[in-house]
């Protein structure tokens, strides 16, 4: 019998090991259709920029700096506020529509029985966040300039700087989500996103508050990002920078970890 | 026999402290279309996900294409196509795209993929929907959807969980004539289903489960021979006459089966029993004489009727 045999289309030799960019391919062709969405996420920052900075900026001219150099309050609250936007950016992204795919379509279900593992979802799709979160990034950050708010080159270290952020929380934001069971538990995220962005020195250095509270305030990974992108913005480096570093370094690692563990735990019963 | 694509030796799948499969042994050889039937909870989805690697195995051994699904899950799934019970299509990319993503998520090109999109979305009757969202499909759209889906890499092993069920008769026979295609270019089938007819029309060999056990095994024909004398008579009596109707023919040789709203009696003679109901004037208001099929088979081996 002369039947002919359908050419593998695959042969198995081509199997890469990293196939977290198939998440990328999949949400590029979801987020093309809705970009306009994706341009709010630019907007929200630079306004709170203009406002803050313009406003606030001509009562207050000058505020001390890292190392207490004085310097301008705008160029003081803006690498602040690019922190603050690389955090609510990235875990608007691994919470609200991770969870949506995850327990209401049941897309990462159908994924599952494809060569794509849970650890290629978890890594996909923080690194999507991270991909987005970079675009805002930069988009502030040439607004930045054109403010004339950047005074070294070494500003530009904001960018992978605010996608260093971006990977903390969205990992801790992902590691979350596989613990949520309904929409309620949703008002959580924002219970701990506000008050961080109110109180990590995003619009105030740290020694305005009382020393025995200023421990606490340490605590925040969004004061590590802040004092982080003040320094990379003004160029002012000590040795307290590498411990910015490596605290959100270590955040997103411990988040990531646990995000994949968990998505493996949920999806494969 | 060349070595198994898939066997089973004890494959156990415990939830809890629940036996959802229970030490369940099978070989399906390559090339075959191996179909698994049983009542709802009988355990069939459970085995599915276990073959297909997303489910953890509790205890017991299994190996897809000779390959272990705990380590060597990503090579398995590579190889195969999987219609799962439930469809869990990508609700936020339209038709054309759910299946081009699956298809780079088998790490096809991109040219490949196209052109089995076009031929696979034909297939599906959903030409003229590629561009449209997922979400206003029709049931039985959706389904067919996630059927082409589960082709797109060319698989040598498809995996199909009650595939048809929401598919009009046109549907389903343009889906079996498919299957028969797939099947002739070599590759393997495992279907669940609850449809007899489908059953008897696919399957090479099937197994029967009932609570996580397999009660019987084979080919359709065998199945029917073995379990199920050669005549059936089904007898519809007036309701009232339904209560303690089971007393009343409990002399019958070859066994009965009550049902709600008949009587199936197996026989090898369906003349002489209709005869016999007549003597002891226990006559229905309607009776029907067929021959049996693998429902009846699978009527005698769990006691309850597929179709609910
Ligand atoms: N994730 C789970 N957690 C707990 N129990 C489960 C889970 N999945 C399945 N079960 C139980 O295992 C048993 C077998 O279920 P399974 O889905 O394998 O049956 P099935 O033969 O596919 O039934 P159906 O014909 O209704 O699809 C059922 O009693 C079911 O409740
Ligand atoms: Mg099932």
């Amino acid at each position: 019998m002369s039947v002919s045999l359908p050419t593998r289309l695959t042969p198995p030799g081509r199997m890469t090991p990293f196939r977290a960019h198939r998440i990328w391919e999949r949400n590029y062709l979801v987020y093309r259709r809705v970009w306009k969405v994706i341009l709010t996420g630019f907007f929200e920052p630079v306004f709170y920029l203009f406002s803050i900075g313009i406003g606030i900026g001509e009562l207050v001219p000058e505020v001390p700096g890292p190392g207490g150099v004085p310097i301008d309050y705008t160029a003081f609250v803006a690498p602040a506020l690019m922190a603050a936007s690389a955090m609510n950016g990235t875990v608007l992204e691994t919470t609200f529509n991770i969870f949506f795919r995850l327990k209401f379509e049941k897309t990462y279900d159908g994924i599952l029985t494809t060569p794509m593992s849970s650890r290629d979802i978890a890594i996909g799709e923080i690194g999507w966040a991270l991909v987005r979160g970079a675009l805002y990034s930069t988009a502030f950050f040439v607004v930045m300039v054109a403010m004339g708010l950047t005074v070294s080159w070494w500003s530009v270290l904001t960018i992978p700087g605010a996608v260093l952020i971006g990977f903390a929380f969205g990992s801790v934001g992902l590691a979350a989500t596989t613990f949520m069971r309904s929409w309620q538990d949703f008002d959580l995220v924002s219970l701990v996103t506000m008050p961080l962005f109110l109180f990590s020195t995003t619009f105030y250095p740290l020694d305005v508050y009382p020393p025995a509270i200023q421990p606490l305030i340490r605590l925040s990974p969004l004061y590590h990002g802040n004092e982080m992108l003040r320094a990379f913005s003004l160029g002012i480096f000590d040795w307290t920078l590498a411990g910015h570093i490596a605290f959100l370094l270590v955040m997103g690692l411990i988040g990531a970890f646990v995000a994949s563990r968990r998505l493996d735990g949920l999806l494969r019963k | 026999m060349s070595e198994p694509l898939v066997q089973a030796r004890g494959l156990t799948k415990k939830f809890g402290d629940f036996l959802a499969v229970d030490a369940v042994d099978f070989d399906i050889a390559k090339g075959e279309a191996f179909g698994f039937l049983g009542p709802n909870g009988a355990g069939k989805t459970s085995t599915m996900k276990m073959i297909t690697t997303v489910s953890p195995i509790t205890e017991g051994k299994l190996t897809v294409f000779g390959l272990d699904p705990t380590v060597e899950g990503r090579q398995i799934r590579q190889r195969l196509g999987v219609v799962p019970q439930e469809d869990n299509l990508d609700m936020e990319l339209t038709v054309a795209e759910n299946l081009y993503i699956y298809g780079r998520y088998h790490d096809m090109p991109r040219a490949d993929i196209r052109r089995r999109i076009t031929e696979l979305l034909e297939f599906a009757q959903l030409s003229d929907r590629s561009e449209s969202p997922v979400e206003p499909l029709s049931g039985g759209m959706k389904r067919r959807l996630t059927i082409a889906r589960a082709l797109i890499s060319d698989p040598d092993l498809v995996i199909l969980d009650e595939p048809t069920t929401g598919l009009d008769p046109q549907a389903r026979h343009l889906l079996w004539d498919r299957l028969y295609r797939l099947k002739r270019e070599g590759a393997t089938l495992i279907i669940t289903t609850h449809y007899m007819d489908e059953a008897e029309q696919l399957c090479d060999r099937l197994v029967v489960m009932d609570k996580g056990k397999i009660v019987a095994e084979g080919s359709p024909r065998q199945l029917i021979a073995q379990y199920a004398p050669r005549e059936v008579v089904e007898l519809r009596y007036p309701e009232e006459q339904m209560e303690g109707i089971g007393e009343r023919l409990g002399w019958l040789e070859g066994g009965i089966e009550v049902l709600a709203d008949r009587v199936i009696v197996y026989t090898d003679d369906a003349e002489a029993t209709q005869h016999e109901l007549t003597i002891r004037d226990i006559q229905p208001e309607q009776v029907l004489v067929r021959r049996s099929s693998l429902e009846d088979v699978f009527l005698k081996l769990t006691g309850r009727s597929l179709v609910d």
